[in-house]
């Protein structure tokens, strides 16, 4: 609490000069009052800003200025005006929401609605946006709104902005389709598509793209459904030229839109996938391939992971060659060596015949094996084990090991070989903690911790493969001391 | 009786300001009709075609306040109507060269209001007046609502009609004192003891509605009658004297009651409390005679209801609404999309009006004097009027003083006022909590920021303890006179 100034010295009181009499020192409870407490200033109730300090400060005297600007001027900020008014509407509405009180929300919008008659254009976000999207988060949550009020809401929200109009359509579709009324959405987003404006409707070019990918995966869904429904007739020996024919036709309608969209570089994951299957069900594999082969490596489309996947994927299926689904892979690896295909594509090298690949093979797997979401992963853990075991066993090329050992002995040994990791998987996963021992008892040696540990309680619990373990660990345990290094002869 | 004074003020501003009646108002492409030459139309009420104000209240509390009504016309201007704005000389109204700094504007007229009631002496306050304005008891916000059908507003009408902030004491306040001038009025009617406005009369309501004890009138009145400020000539008002300080009421009673809480209390967030313990120990001890009064219950009382009321006040501020079912436009074209704005608006307001799923208030409570209410009958004693000040006082010479020794001057010099405008500035950090405690009670009654009290506060303190501050060294050798 600030101390008490006594300005000016001790002024004698107007009344009696009589001391403080001794019964005032008399029970003395607790403090003061507590000011601290809660807000002392309201929360709305305005400080009067650029005040200057009491008069013990000296006014300022700057050479040239003028002597009314000494102090400075009362600004009347307190003064409440409709903006300010707006603002603190504003402000509780948020509260509101935040707190998930939907009907005072609700209560305070009412108010705030008639900003939409003033010109704000000078904020970064007008009234009318804000209205649209505190009002939809309103109607979605509040306890007493339908869909039909939504949809009036919406309707309104359209005729009030014709910059917004597509995006508002765009948002009113996805709310639509998350209700699941795929009908309604496909017509909103089919009125939405045939909308011109001038030159609003270059302007708002990328929500009409957006639109029509949509559309054609809403065209997508009910080719779908119109394909599931045909098997079914097959199945039970029905034919039904009708439902064919409708197939068909939100076939091309599909394949038109997703075709010109996924022309346009950005991430259509989604969208190809769709695309592709509606291929593949009429045998275009050619036009397929091509579209994945284009999505994963065009330089123009952003990096995407997943358009590798799509692609290895669909060679996979088609029957490739082992050559390109390796090639597609090592592309995969470069860009996310965590990815889970990682296996696959270990298992794969490992089999090679060409020792680049077995090469390969085995920094694949080390690197995925440097992630924190892998430490448990038991097949990770056996490729790994199976691959260093037939090194060892082999005898050839011990120096890759080493290689990859090099730039991780410093940190593997706590991030996967600790003790207590060793209890832990011990208890929650022998088979994990066998393949991780045979990791460790060649990297590490046999007096590491981990293997010393898990072969002990592996022994003592008659596991046979544990005691063949520990033998072949040391069997070999000279090569742990030529790939760490420990040694001077080199192989 | 009201119209005519009313009327009376609002002609002759016209006539000061040469807008109508008389022989050559300004501007001269209005075409003037010659009935308006003369100046003494008193007793009719002519109907004026354009520009009306028509401001009525009325409101009922106690046996003083009596329903008036009034309204004010202006003079004649020709049938010729310009294009860019519904009245007739709303252009030229604008275009006024700056230097006329009395151009009618929204707030003026509230000045014009206070001017009448200051004359005739209602007991109303600046504060109360403008309280009104804002609770909407008095139209102001949309007032056009009001006007008669004929009376078309758009275009650059809507710079003056069209209200956008609300009136602020200060400035409503410094009109009033500039029209007076401007109006060259004579001395106002007397304010004596038994007027409402007299500093002993307000401080007895100040003191019932911040819940202080009956006792601490007393004081005040002798607070008063030290310092003079309960005289005629101090209290009332003379525009033509310029340099005798001018008075605000209300923010006077409050500072004269802030100044006999410092002497009685010290208000130096130590004292007080101490104060207090003391009235505790002997309330629990002693309960039928009379309880004495505490500071701190007495404060935390008052702050919960201060805290409550407040955030009323902010969210009744958050909630206000502005514009009203009669929208005003700039010009025909416009016309029809504000109309159809206005559609949607209503609309939307009604949509979410039905999820807010609040119950409409079925109508505005009376406009009362009295913000808050503490009566005697509570049993939870959370009334003090009748508590005592037996505790804090002891008798000297056969007078009642206070025990409390010291006394802290809120600020030792005075400012200039032609300088900054204020006599003292105020900064809520540089005081005690008990001090800036009670300022903000009666900022929030009287609705006008804490420096103003603070400056009153000042300035009663150096009437008060003139003589020390103001010593004269008896010797002064070389020192210029």
């Amino acid at each position: 609490m600030p101390p008490c100034r006594r300005v000016g010295g001790h002024v004698g009181a107007a009344r009696a000069a009589a001391p403080v009499a001794a019964a005032v020192t008399a029970a003395r409870r607790g403090g003061p009052f507590p000011w601290a407490m809660d807000g002392f200033v309201g929360r709305a109730a305005p400080r009067p800003a650029a005040q200057a300090g009491s008069a013990l400060l000296p006014a300022l005297h700057l050479p040239l200025l003028p002597p009314h600007l000494y102090r400075p001027a009362t600004s009347h900020e307190y003064k409440l005006n409709f903006r300010k008014s707006k603002e603190a509407c504003l402000s509780y509405i948020q509260d509101a929401m935040l707190q998930k009180q939907w009907k005072r929300a609700a209560e305070f919008l009412t108010f705030y609605i008639e900003s939409l008659e003033k010109d704000f254009s000078t904020e970064y976000v007008g009234p009318s946006e804000m209205i649209w999207r505190i009002g939809t988060e309103i109607l979605c949550h509040h306890s007493h709104s339908s869909m039909k009020e939504f949809n009036s809401f919406i309707e309104q929200m359209k005729t009030l902005g014709v910059k917004r109009y597509l995006k508002v359509c765009l948002e009113h579709a996805f709310h639509l389709l998350c209700n699941g009324r795929t009908d309604e959405a496909y017509q909103n987003l089919s009125l939405a598509e045939s909308w011109r404006f001038g030159e609003q409707t270059t302007a708002q070019d990328k929500e009409l793209k957006l639109i029509q990918a949509y559309r054609g995966l809403l065209d997508y869904y009910s080719w779908s459904k119109q394909k599931n429904v045909l098997l079914e007739y097959e199945r039970g020996g029905f034919e039904d030229l009708s439902v064919e024919q409708e197939m068909h036709s939100s076939f091309r309608k599909a394949a038109v839109n997703l075709k010109e969209i996924i022309q346009i570089p950005g991430v259509w994951d989604l969208f190809v996938k769709c695309y592709v299957d509606l291929l593949e069900f009429y045998g275009d594999h050619d036009e397929a391939r091509q579209v994945l082969s284009e999505y994963a490596y065009n330089s123009k489309f952003p990096a995407n992971p997943n358009a590798h996947v799509y692609l290895y994927q669909f060679l996979k299926r088609h029957g490739e060659p082992k050559k390109s689904l390796i090639s597609v892979l090592k592309i995969l690896h470069d860009i996310v060596p965590s990815h889970e295909l990682m296996i696959d594509f270990n298992i794969m090298l490992q089999k090679s015949k060409k020792r680049k690949k077995r090469r390969l093979g085995l920094e694949v797997i080390f690197a995925a094996l440097d992630y924190a979401g892998w430490k448990e992963n038991v097949k990770a853990w056996s490729c790994l084990a199976r691959q260093v075991k037939q090194i060892i066993i082999s005898e050839k090329h011990p120096d890759w090991i080493k290689q990859e050992w090099n730039s991780r002995k410093d940190w593997w040994p706590t991030f996967h070989f600790s003790r207590y990791l060793a209890k832990r998987n011990w208890q929650e996963n022998e088979s994990l903690a066998y393949e991780k021992a045979v990791v460790a008892g060649i990297l590490l040696g046999k007096d590491c911790k981990y293997f010393k540990y898990v072969s002990h309680q592996g022994c003592k619990d008659q596991k046979k493969r544990f005691r063949t373990l520990k033998k072949f660990v040391n069997k070999h345990s000279s090569v742990y001391l030529r790939i760490s290094g420990l040694s001077d002869s080199s192989v | 009786m009201k119209d005519e004074i009313l009327c009376n003020f609002w002609r002759r501003y016209l006539q000061k300001s040469q807008q109508a009646y008389c022989n050559r108002p300004a501007g001269e492409a209005i075409k003037v009709l010659s009935g308006c030459d003369s100046s003494t139309d008193v007793d009719s009420e002519p109907e004026r075609p354009s520009l009306l104000h028509l401001l009525s209240f009325s409101e009922s509390d106690g046996d003083l306040l009596t329903d008036c009504s009034f309204g004010s016309s202006i003079g004649k201007v020709s049938e010729s109507t310009s294009v860019c704005s519904g009245s007739v000389d709303g252009s030229l109204h604008l275009m006024k060269n700056q230097k006329d700094k009395l151009r009618m504007s929204m707030p003026m007229t509230l000045s014009f209001c206070y001017m009448a009631l200051l004359w005739l002496r209602e007991p109303m306050t600046l504060s109360d007046l403008l309280r009104f304005v804002v609770e909407g008891h008095i139209p102001y916000l949309n007032v056009f609502q009001c006007f008669p059908e004929k009376m078309k507003l758009y275009g650059l009408d809507l710079k003056i009609f069209c209200v956008e902030s609300w009136p602020v004491y200060e400035e409503v306040y410094d009109k009033m004192l500039q029209l007076a001038a401007f109006l060259e009025l004579p001395r106002f009617p007397d304010i004596t003891d038994s007027c409402f406005l007299h500093p002993d009369m307000l401080c007895m309501k100040y003191l019932m509605e911040a819940n202080l004890p009956d006792e601490l009138h007393n004081w005040t009145c002798r607070v008063v009658k030290k310092i003079r400020i309960g005289e005629a000539d101090f209290l009332t008002f003379a525009p033509g004297n310029k340099s005798t300080r001018k008075v605000k009421y209300d923010v006077l009673a409050a500072a004269v009651i802030v100044v006999v809480l410092k002497l009685l209390f010290l208000l130096n967030d130590h004292y007080e409390w101490l104060l207090s313990d003391f009235a505790e120990e002997r309330n629990k001890n002693n309960k039928e005679d009379g309880l004495y009064f505490e500071f701190r219950k007495w404060c935390k009382i008052i702050k919960g209801s201060l805290d409550v009321e407040q955030k009323k006040l902010d969210e009744e501020r958050a909630k206000y609404l502005w514009r009203c079912e009669k929208p005003l436009f700039y010009s025909a074209k416009k016309k029809s999309k504000v109309l159809k704005r206005r559609q949607i608006v209503v609309n939307l307001q009604n949509q979410f009006g039905k999820l807010s799923g609040s119950v409409q208030p079925a109508e505005k409570p009376h406009p009362s004097s009295f913000q808050l209410n503490w009566s005697e009958e509570n049993t939870d004693g959370s009334c003090f009027h009748g508590h005592s000040l037996k505790g804090i006082l002891q008798e000297k010479c056969g007078l009642l003083t206070a025990m409390n020794p010291d006394y802290w001057l809120c600020t030792v010099k005075l400012c200039t006022e032609k300088l900054c405008g204020h006599l003292a500035h105020y900064r809520d950090l540089d005081f005690p909590q008990s001090y800036h405690f009670v300022l903000r009670l009666f900022s929030f009654l009287l609705r006008i920021q804490p420096s103003y009290i603070h400056e009153e506060v000042c300035m009663i303190e150096h009437k008060l303890f003139n003589k020390k501050l103001y010593k004269k060294p008896k010797y002064s050798p070389g020192q210029r006179k």
